[in-house]
């Protein structure tokens, strides 16, 4: 950085959560010019025209004062709704479980959040995303957060040389318990306040009721690979790959997980017991790849790889099939991949992008089920 | 740079001799006015000296003002206790579209309750048709309440032609007169207004106290119950240093109206003529010839209200728009809705200046400057 901290604007997206304020705090202990700005998303209002947003706004507010910072809100709506949420309905309408953090962080957070902060005069934006950058002269790196537990890389991909140049994470060298600590200490009023849970548009409501007032749900017949009628499901779009709970399949045996969905036929496939062959595959393909660090040059790439947030990464082969599609051979086969999450690419510390699910490769698979987006190598 | 306060519509920093007065209150008049001791006499003396003066600058007889908490509480007494006390003679109401949610939300309430509420249009310069008023009008309305001055575009309704058409009516006719008393002259004299509402703290004055002037024979039911204060119509103990404070800010509105009138307009024109100058679009909101002279709202193509509204304050230009939902946000403005249609580009992309005392031609200057700043930052984008 040229400029001094005093001269460096930094707006920080808080949304009234203790990761977001102790990213404030931080930021405002190393002398920077910090301004706090509350995302409003989601026009939430209820009966009583009382908008959900309203408390963490106030919550916004109260740490804002106490770091003696300005805050203000600005309103996506419109932009959340066009590129996110249509996004997420239209994911489910493909058959596929979408991530529409990842959408968020994309489209939102480090594109129209990113563009308003510069109208602001920002020289970064900052977030409480548990991620590091690092800066070199060969260009940006997203590290892996320290915090293993709370790494947030898988939802933050997306992102490219140019955002991730005006971005600030602040809280990615330090793990949760040590932020709630600094959060306690500094006494912000929302040192003790729980974390949110799920995805932000439906909060704690039902998901099945919250996705059927936006699409239509048609109930069919579950079935075995092998073809056999095990009953009827609620929607296709109400399950997920390696889903257990909710399936309502009783009797013998089991337990019975979600190993694939025939859109077309509105058949929902399941497979008995965890170490079904089904429920296992060999590879993926993916689109929509997003290499941080620029193209490979290669023509293949040895490196890790996540399928779902949390989990462990696991040795993967990537052939490039294009700039945009790759092909990912496993070491070792992996349980339950799901078409629409992301996959994310890592060498070592170093978060090298990912892309979206698109197919499912499976070897063991019976040809003869069109499983959507799965084919057979 | 110092920050500029360009937002007096919302409200105004007290007047030192406002200040000083109502200091004087809280240290010489202790007592509550209720009370038939010494001390009690003394506040009591207090607020019927203030309630004179304010009587005698409106125009009318000390007993016809009632004070309240200020200019929501007004509009509140005024819309609820006509309703109420007339319910008898009718259910219906008619209001306009551009008024303070003091009133807006107080109709939809008696909505709640079996009211029938007209909202009448306005035209693109914010002002209702009487054509409008009259077609609205029926037999069965019991009150019209049409405001005076719009606070924040700043247009005049047409208060004494609606006055003088509904003396022949047995609709009561109130105004809320918020932004407009001490802005421009009101008499309520030779103007036949049954009902109008004011605050001190746009004027000046304390936030906290206001009045609501209510003409000789109008009844209104009560709406706040409790003690025998203010001739039973309002209970609850005065604020007797807000009392104070509000007076002396009337009397020294009225005092300095002409120049300080003089002084918005070329203030006013300042601002226009840095707009014309740097050669950004823009456009002013309101009506061109009869207008508050404090208020000054500006459309800005392709400037987003937003962005436009942070930007100014972190470069520390304090102006407006609409108003904010609770989460922060700001809200497409109903006035400008209603001016140019629903989802009209005006209405996300206005911002209202206002004026008042104590702003320098400089800092007007320096603020129209930054604007020019702020918006060509904004369109360029």
């Amino acid at each position: 950085m040229e400029k001094s901290p005093s001269e460096t604007r930094v707006i920080v997206g808080m949304s009234g959560g203790v990761d977001s304020s102790v990213t404030a705090l931080l930021l405002k202990q190393q002398g920077y010019d910090v301004v706090g700005i509350f995302m409003k998303n989601w026009d939430d209002t209820d009966e009583n025209g009382v908008c959900t947003a309203t408390e963490d706004y106030e919550d916004v507010a109260k740490v804002a004062s106490q770091l003696d910072i300005p805050y203000y809100s600005v309103n996506f709506e419109k932009e959340y709704w066009d590129k996110v949420f249509t996004y997420f309905l239209d994911e489910y309408k493909a058959g596929r479980t979408p991530n529409p953090d990842v959408m968020c962080n994309k489209e939102i957070k480090f594109k129209a959040f990113l563009d308003h902060a510069m109208n602001l005069g920002a020289d970064y934006v900052a977030t409480g995303h548990y991620a590091r950058v690092e800066r070199t002269e060969n260009g940006v790196n997203m590290l892996r957060g320290i915090d293993r537990n709370k790494d947030q890389t898988y939802f933050l991909n997306q992102l490219t040389q140019k955002q991730l140049s005006k971005t600030l994470f602040p809280l990615g060298g330090l793990t949760k318990p040590e932020v709630r600590e600094i959060a306690r200490e500094h006494h912000l009023a929302t040192a003790g306040k729980k974390d949110s849970t799920g995805i932000c548009f439906i909060g704690e409501r039902n998901f099945k009721e919250f996705l059927s007032q936006y699409l239509p749900a048609q109930k069919g017949e579950i079935r075995t690979v092998d073809g056999e009628y095990k009953g009827m499901h609620d929607g296709l779009m109400y399950y997920t790959n390696g889903q257990r709970q909710g399936l309502g399949i009783g009797g013998p045996g089991g337990p019975w997980f979600v190993s694939g969905k025939d859109l077309k036929n509105n058949i929902l496939y399941v497979a008995e017991g965890i170490d079904h062959p089904s429920l296992k595959s060999e590879g993926l393909l993916a689109e929509q790849m997003n290499w941080i660090n620029g193209i490979p040059k290669e023509k293949e790439l040895k490196c890790t790889a996540k399928f779902r947030y949390r989990q462990e990464d696991h040795p993967v082969r990537v052939i490039m099939t294009s700039d945009t599609e790759v092909k990912v051979i496993f070491d070792q086969p992996e349980w339950a991949i799901t078409p629409g999450q992301a996959v994310v690419f890592y060498d070592g510390e170093k978060c090298l992008g990912g892309g979206t699910i698109s197919t499912v490769l499976n070897q063991e698979t019976k040809v003869n089920i069109d499983f959507v987006n799965s084919t057979v190598i | 740079m110092e920050p500029i306060y360009l937002d007096h519509a919302a409200t105004t920093p007290i007047h030192p001799k406002v200040l000083e007065e109502m200091i004087r209150a809280y240290e010489t008049t202790p007592g509550n006015p209720s009370s038939i001791h010494r001390f009690g006499r003394d506040a009591r003396k207090l607020i019927e000296r203030s309630r004179d003066l304010v009587a005698k600058d409106l125009g009318t007889e000390s007993k016809q003002i009632v004070f309240t908490s200020g200019g929501t509480e007004a509009d509140n007494m005024a819309i609820i206790g006509t309703a109420f006390s007339r319910k008898d003679k009718g259910k219906h109401i008619i209001t306009t579209k551009i008024e303070h949610h003091a009133v807006l939300k107080t109709c939809e309430y008696l909505e709640t309750l079996g009211f029938e509420v007209d909202y009448l249009n306005v035209n693109e310069h914010g002002v209702i048709s009487m054509e409008d008023l009259k077609n609205a009008l029926r037999d069965d309305t019991i009150l019209v309440s049409i405001m005076y001055g719009n606070n924040e575009v700043g247009s005049i309704q047409p208060i004494r032609d609606i006055a003088n058409l509904l003396e022949s009516h047995q609709a009561v006719f109130h105004t809320d007169a918020v932004q407009a008393y001490g802005s421009i002259d009101i008499d309520v004299q030779d103007t036949p207004i049954d009902l109008l509402s004011m605050t001190a703290h746009k004027i000046n004055g304390p936030k906290g106290i206001g009045f609501l002037y209510i003409r000789k024979g109008v009844q209104l039911d009560v709406y706040q119950h409790g003690g025998e204060q203010e001739r039973k119509r309002r209970a609850g103990t005065q604020n007797v240093p807000g009392i104070v404070g509000l007076a002396k800010a009337v009397l020294l509105s009225k005092e300095d109206l002409a120049p300080r009138t003089e002084k918005y307009m070329h203030f006013r024109q300042c601002l226009l003529d840095i707009f014309d100058e740097s050669g950004i679009e823009y456009k002013v909101n309101g009506d061109p010839k009869y207008f508050l002279p404090h208020i000054l709202n500006v459309y800005f193509p392709g400037a987003n209200v937003e962005t436009l509204l942070t930007k100014l304050d972190l470069a520390g230009v304090a102006v407006s728009s609409g108003s904010a939902c609770t989460a922060g946000s700001i809200e497409p403005s109903h006035v400008l809705s209603a001016m140019f249609g629903k989802n009209a580009d005006e209405s996300r992309h206005s911002i209202r200046i206002s004026f008042g005392r104590d702003l320098s031609l400089e800092q007007v200057k320096e603020a129209g400057q930054m604007i020019v700043k702020s918006v060509r930052d904004l369109v360029k984008n």
